[in-house]
């Protein structure tokens, strides 16, 4: 039976964590994550955790601490947001690369500069290339989701990659909304118990983690890692189809809203769903034929899935919420282009870059790109194909 | 139960031969010393920092370690030990281990005295039960002998040749051991190679068997890095201690004890001028130098002696 409660993302999370019961929880405070270990603190004070919470004295730390935890042959997990999750750079992608499974939530905080405590994905995506599984939630009962389905992805054979889970700063990290928490019971008979084949306390048999690896080995464990990287598509979709079985709530790479007719569709992620679906209904009542996809899965990236989606489409338009300096747009736009380029039959797109810094997103923004979405359909003219949209002068800005 | 050392070679080598440390490297005598110090029976594992020690012992598909070992970066060895040995926790209150095992990180001084000093300044503070040996090399000899805040004044690195404007390294070096002390460590000690190495051999057996974080801070000449024929390493760690350049010491529970006074005390540039990294120290014009280090061996030796009981 579910239970109808109300909380906040971090506290949601937090919850998660403590049904799960991981066996080590490193920490180091940052806005706007640090709730959770304080949640989690409190749990194992009071004794509804036995974990051991590590209180470490930088991110970089927090998580080398739980690479150590989880090579050792535990379940490890920790949280952080923005600046902490760039100075773990460097260990994410041995994390990754030694298939340690750790689970860290991120709460996704603007980087620096200037410095900017509020949500966009600047942190998270500079990390997409890390090696970790990244899964995105539009609200609280997702982020909770999504970390109860996170274990068993990152852990299952064919992966063993770490998970992150990723909520937004303030936006659904500290915004108390209602939420279906699931039973302790069976949260932990859904998520199970870590039994990993080679663990470093393995009194059988001692293990070597971390190798130097020279030009004639090297290649052979990135490729490796890639497969599995692919293969988690696989799981992710078979665990998200026990999640439904279980607990009755769908997940899948990505959410598809109101595409089925659907000539012109904006392409997101996270909260601004929510925001859209307003702004997508809206022109739906006046006959647009409009629709919207929110990405779900950015690691791996279903490409395919998300090509295959849009491809009844004739514009279409991405919305980043980071700004990845590329000049060519940012990473959302460009995955989902090279999903799309080897199409037949392909919508034009282009991509607005919005909501930096916690800048607000709008019903009436989403109606302006839809409506821009309508020209570029009726002309096959694009215009401008990368540009921002909420800037303090709106005469900076293509309509 | 005295020390043997014939008894301690007897016992089984945890660290194969084989692996790629360059001959007269100090690196490897301290891994053999150090794992000799775990009692028979007892597990352990290694926590490595990037260093030459990994590169040369766990090129995959080869490890020469026989106990479990985790490498994971250069700067965060403390922290690893720290998740390691939470999970060592865990599993004993699970049930899912009986076995005694014991955490030991490992990393040069680069990995130790720079890089490495906010994690392993973390997991001293936090209590970690670990045992933390520095094999102190005094310069970053991995990267090709850059010098490191464990490199004495003078010493000659790429990074501080001396010309015709300097004279090597201009600053002394970080006491290290001290520092750790600082954290209010139960155990500390500094040692080298010495004679039958029992000196090493009692301190790392204390450091591993005391509960909580250990430090030992190990001299470990490079002959590379300083420049000295393969076959001197016992002759300079001897000069070493004989000339108070590395006094040994152990420090229990904030108590400072001196472990071998020298029967004389040998003024400085006897193990200097063993040693390439000085060489341009005994040039005409640079003669003050060899009385700023000597000068500088002495401050430190009787500020050490004054703390000891």
């Amino acid at each position: 039976m579910s239970i109808k409660d109300r909380m906040s993302g971090n506290e949601a999370i937090a919850t998660a964590m403590r049904q799960i019961n991981p066996d080590v929880f490193a920490m180091f405070p940052i806005t706007p994550s640090t709730e959770i270990p304080q949640y989690f603190a409190q749990y194992v004070a009071d004794g509804q955790a036995d974990t051991e919470f590590i209180t470490v004295e930088s991110e970089h730390s927090s998580l080398s601490a739980c690479m150590g935890a989880e090579a050792a042959g535990c379940r490890a997990v920790t949280a952080t947001s923005s600046a902490g999750l760039s100075y773990m750079n460097e260990i994410l992608y041995v994390v990754a690369s030694a298939r340690l499974p750790v689970v860290m939530a991120v709460a996704t905080r603007a980087l620096t500069g200037p410095i900017n405590i509020n949500h966009d994905y600047s942190d998270s995506m500079a990390e997409r290339d890390s090696g970790f599984i990244q899964i995105y939630s539009e609200n609280n009962q997702e982020a909770y989701d999504n970390y109860l389905q996170a274990h068993r992805i990152g852990e299952h054979p064919d992966v063993r990659l770490p998970v992150m889970i990723c909520e937004e700063g303030f936006i659904t990290s500290h915004a108390l909304e209602n939420i279906l928490l699931e039973e302790d019971d069976a949260v932990k008979k859904f998520v199970g118990e870590y039994h990993p084949e080679n663990y470093l306390l393995n009194r059988e048999a001692p293990l070597a983690v971390g190798p130097y690896g020279v030009s004639s080995y090297y290649m052979e464990a990135r490729v490796a890692q890639a497969e599995a990287m692919k293969a988690a598509k696989r799981v992710i979709l078979e665990v998200a189809e026990d999640f439904e079985r279980t607990f009755g709530r769908h997940y899948s790479f990505f959410e598809e809203y109101r595409m089925g007719d659907a000539e012109i569709a904006l392409v997101l992620m996270g909260s601004s769903a929510g925001t859209a679906r307003e702004s997508v209904d809206e022109l739906r009542e006046q006959g647009v034929k409009c629709g919207l996809i929110k990405v779900r899965v950015f690691r791996p990236f279903p490409a395919e899935e998300l090509a295959a989606a849009l491809q009844n489409c004739k514009a279409v338009a991405v919305l980043d919420k980071s700004e990845g300096f590329s000049a060519n747009g940012g990473p959302l736009y460009a995955e989902t282009a090279a999903g799309c380029v080897n199409m037949d039959k392909r919508p034009k797109l282009v991509d607005i870059v919005y909501g930096l810094g916690g800048r607000d997103f709008t019903v009436e923004q989403g109606i302006r790109v839809l409506r821009r979405l309508e020209k570029i359909a009726a002309t096959g003219e694009t215009g401008p194909v990368y540009t921002h949209m909420g800037q303090r002068d709106l005469r900076e800005e293509v309509q | 139960m005295a020390y043997n050392l014939k008894q301690e070679m007897n016992k089984a080598e945890r660290f194969s031969p084989g692996q790629t440390l360059c001959a007269g490297c100090g690196a490897g005598i301290t891994c053999r010393a150090m794992l000799r110090a775990l009692d028979p029976g007892d597990k352990a594992v290694v926590c490595n920092a990037t260093s030459c020690l990994e590169v040369s012992t766990f090129q995959f598909p080869y490890t020469a370690w026989h106990d479990s070992y985790i490498h994971s970066a250069f700067e965060n060895t403390s922290a690893v030990a720290t998740g390691v040995e939470a999970a060592y926790r865990m599993m004993k209150k699970k049930g899912k281990i009986d076995e005694t095992y014991k955490i030991l990180a490992i990393g040069g001084d680069g990995g130790t005295y720079d890089i490495g000093f906010q994690s392993l300044s973390g997991a001293m503070e936090r209590g970690t039960d670990f045992t933390y040996f520095c094999y102190d090399n005094e310069a970053y000899m991995n990267t090709g002998i850059q010098r490191s805040s464990a490199t004495p004044k003078f010493a000659n690195s790429t990074t501080t040749p001396p010309g015709t404007e300097s004279t090597g390294k201009q600053q002394g070096q970080k006491l290290l051991t001290d520092i750790c002390v600082a954290h209010g460590i139960p155990y500390a000690a500094q040692t080298t190679y010495l004679g039958n190495m029992k000196d090493f051999h009692e301190k790392a057996h204390k450091a591993i068997y005391t509960e909580g974080p250990a430090f030992v801070n190990v001299l470990s000449p490079c002959p590379r890095g300083w420049q000295y024929s393969t076959e001197l390493l016992p002759t300079i760690c001897k000069l070493a201690v004989d000339t108070c350049f590395w006094p040994l010491y152990e420090v229990v529970d904030g108590e400072y004890h001196l472990t071998y006074m020298p029967k004389q005390k040998i003024p400085v540039v006897e193990f200097m001028k063993l040693q390439g990294r000085f060489k341009h120290c005994f040039q005409p014009g640079n003669e003050w130098t060899l009385e700023a280090a000597q000068q500088w061996v002495d401050e430190r030796w009787e500020k050490l002696l004054a703390k000891c009981k």
